[in-house]
């Protein structure tokens, strides 16, 4: 059976203010789906509500993975069930080594019912995959030792994103914004990256205002969203007509919409 | 002996009656009598008094506890420095008796010498002396110090005679009986060129363990000689802990001082580093974590006498609960200490909305010649760290304590004995439970 991940007409708040509005969207694994849209119309949260940032208040709506409900999970079950997101702006946690860091986690998420205490990896496996890997995403082996997103360049962060993906394995994946701050050649390795790890192994979401990451990976479907909404759905043509085109014709299909991703927008002005 | 030192507290007949039993040259003798009337000459600190005021003793009673009481019989905690370490040497001492005390002939056949300072004093009275006599501590700082300096009995002595490199580190844990008295004193020589690595901690026999230490440690560090001295306190929760500390650390000679402060009911200590000769150098690292309603001071003193001495210090103090730390860190320059080169810095984490650190640095710089820097920060373990690792598998408990530790790592990184490493990390790891809102 095909495993999904299943969003069905979720709402969202944060900090008491409504952002999604009703998210529809389904993602089997082995698909690649695109999400654009405007700044500020809710594609960020969608993403961190889906990996259960506290924050990000569901209100009303489900988040289904093979037919579950997986609202109450926290962030590490969701982790540990195979489910990732690549962040536009990961956290820095001075002192803490890549390695590290990724040690634990890999482990983690690889045997989800490891309990604090039990086992690592084997550190001469675990070394000969994160080398391999980086070998792949053309990081220096210093990397390894630097720590997490401590003093990072845009560019850095979004390789290590893409690294972490590489070494976890996900079966779902959303990639917020990976492509920005990444020179055309970085773009194309991440895009070759994700090709590698298995783009027909994984349900992803590429989260873009661009074209170029989806160049290599071309979406089986193209979602655009608007004022908390998904508002049209087509292929991988929408996705290029967006990016040359810009919202104009989606914003004047949607009034409703866009006046609710105007209201929104104004309103995190304030 | 024993049998006529009963709990009576600190009164002059159990200071005479403890002075009945020690066995001790006129000189020593007189040194305690002298700081004995100091001691019951002076008032307990206050919060009147400037380092006492962040500083609450009202609840502590003096006489509840007592002077060289009877030995007690208790188990030993694990040490936690001295694991996969291969040492030169070792002691032990419970309530400040030694039980236990042991170097290589490797090291005493150079004419180190390690033990228990009391008894060290019998047999090298007259080398030891001009040390004790220099009065690092002084007897009349306050009525603890005064105490100290009347009454100390057991403690450590380190002794490396002239250009003596011991590259084993040392051992020396000291023991709490609940409800027991450490008065302990340590003194570490490094002669000229010599060099060495003590490892001391204290623990009590119960993790939850009450009690009194109240000790002085005076390191004197000559002319290019090299001492490592690393110094965990991790007395049990109930034991109050009141310490004067301080170092000499003479021409181009070097001393890394690290400490770590997990343990007690309330800490006051008093960390004083003088750089004495030309180009000495300190480096002085503190990891604290507390926890419970445990209260933490350090005053901290680095004081540059001398042209050219480098000193830095870093105070590193995770807290939980509503524990409190209180670090106030001062930089003394001297006028003539020019091309001084200090810096000293206190970072604290804050893992509960109830727990509070003082961070107080100073600055007294006499000379004109002079890099002096200083800096603190507080802060709290961030939401948004703990939700980026639990959505790379991590627990929001293993996420906390991965914060911890990358936090202290910076200190870490400095101290170069992986021992001490390992057992401040995995001694915190085990402390840290969860945030708290």
């Amino acid at each position: 059976m095909v495993e999904t991940l299943k969003i069905t007409d979720l709402h969202v708040a944060v900090e008491g203010k409504p952002i999604l509005h009703g998210v529809n969207l389904t993602i089997n694994r082995g698909e690649t789906h695109a999400l654009m849209g405007p700044n500020g119309s809710g594609k960020s949260t969608l993403g961190n509500a889906v990996m259960g940032h506290p924050s990000y208040e569901v209100t009303g709506g489900s988040i289904e993975l093979n037919g579950e409900n997986i609202l109450a999970w926290d962030a590490t079950q969701r982790s540990r069930a195979g489910i990732f997101m690549a962040f536009q702006r990961p956290m820095a946690i001075p002192g803490v080594k890549m390695a590290e860091f990724l040690r634990h986690a890999t482990t983690n998420v690889r045997n989800p019912d490891r309990k604090e205490g039990e086992e690592l990896i084997p550190m001469r496996q675990f070394r000969k995959e994160l080398t391999e890997k980086m070998g792949q995403l053309r990081m220096d082996p210093e990397f390894a030792r630097r720590y997490v997103n401590d003093g990072f360049s845009g560019g850095e962060m979004k390789r290590a994103e893409i690294l972490q993906m590489a070494m976890l394995r996900p079966k779902f994946a959303i990639l917020d914004e990976t492509d920005s701050g990444l020179d055309v050649d970085a773009v194309k390795l991440a895009s070759e990256s994700i090709a590698e790890i298995g783009g027909d192994q994984m349900g992803i979401l590429i989260i873009t205002h661009h074209d170029k990451l989806l160049e290599r990976n071309a979406p089986d479907f193209t979602h655009v969203m608007l004022g908390g909404k998904l508002v049209e759905t087509g292929g991988v043509e929408l996705a290029h007509e967006l990016y040359t085109e810009g919202y104009d014709r989606i914003r004047a299909a949607y009034p409703e919409a866009a006046a609710a991703g105007e209201a929104m927008t104004e309103a995190s002005a304030v | 002996m024993s049998a006529t030192l009963t709990k009576t507290g600190f009164t002059q007949d159990a200071f005479d009656a403890f002075m009945s039993t020690r066995n001790e040259p006129a000189w020593l003798s007189d040194l305690r009598r002298d700081s004995w009337s100091r001691f019951t000459e002076m008032a307990m600190p206050s919060s009147r008094d400037e380092e006492w005021m962040r500083t609450d003793i009202r609840l502590f009673k003096l006489d509840k506890y007592s002077l060289a009481a009877d030995a007690v019989e208790v188990s030993l905690p694990q040490a936690l420095l001295a694991t996969g370490v291969e040492l030169g040497g070792r002691g032990v001492s419970i309530d400040s008796r030694s039980v236990e005390s042991q170097l290589s002939e490797k090291w005493s056949s150079r004419g180190v010498l390690f033990g228990s300072l009391d008894t060290m004093l019998v047999e090298h009275g007259d080398l030891l002396r001009p040390y004790l006599e220099r009065h690092l501590v002084s007897p009349s700082y306050d009525k603890i110090a005064a105490l100290n300096a009347a009454c100390w009995s057991g403690g450590n002595l380190l002794f490396v005679p002239k250009g003596v490199r011991v590259d084993e580190p040392l051992h020396s844990l000291s023991v709490m009986s609940d409800g027991g008295t450490d008065l302990g004193k340590t003194l570490v020589v490094l002669e000229e060129g010599a060099e060495a690595t003590l490892l001391s901690e204290t623990a009590s026999s119960e993790p939850d363990g009450g009690g009194l230490h109240c000790g002085s440690i005076e390191l004197i560090v000559e002319r290019g000689a090299r001492l490592r001295y690393v110094n965990l306190q991790n007395w049990g929760s109930g034991v109050w802990h009141f310490a004067h500390q301080m170092a000499h650390v003479g021409a181009n000679a070097n001393l890394q001082w690290t400490i770590g402060a997990l343990g007690s009911r309330l800490a006051k200590v008093n960390q004083h580093v003088a750089l004495i000769g030309q180009d000495a150098e300190a480096q002085v690292n503190g990891v604290m974590f507390t926890q419970g309603k445990q209260h933490l001071c350090y005053n901290t003193y680095q004081h540059h006498q001398a042209e050219y001495c480098q000193s830095d210090l870093l105070y590193k103090a995770a807290l939980q609960d509503q524990s409190r730390t209180v670090w106030r860190g001062m930089i003394k320059v001297d006028e003539g200490a020019q091309r001084t080169n200090a810096y000293q810095r206190n970072d604290n984490l804050m893992l509960s909305t109830t727990a509070r650190a003082d961070s107080i640095p100073g600055l007294e710089i006499e000379a004109d010649d002079v890099r002096c820097t200083h800096g603190s920060t507080s802060g709290r373990v961030d939401d948004h760290q703990l939700f980026y690792a639990m959505t790379r598998g991590y627990t929001r408990k293993e996420a906390v304590r991965m914060i911890v530790s990358g936090f202290f790592q910076q200190v870490f990184d400095r101290i170069t004995i992986e021992s001490v490493r390992e057992a401040l990390g995995e001694a915190i790891g085990r402390r840290v439970r969860d945030i708290e809102e």
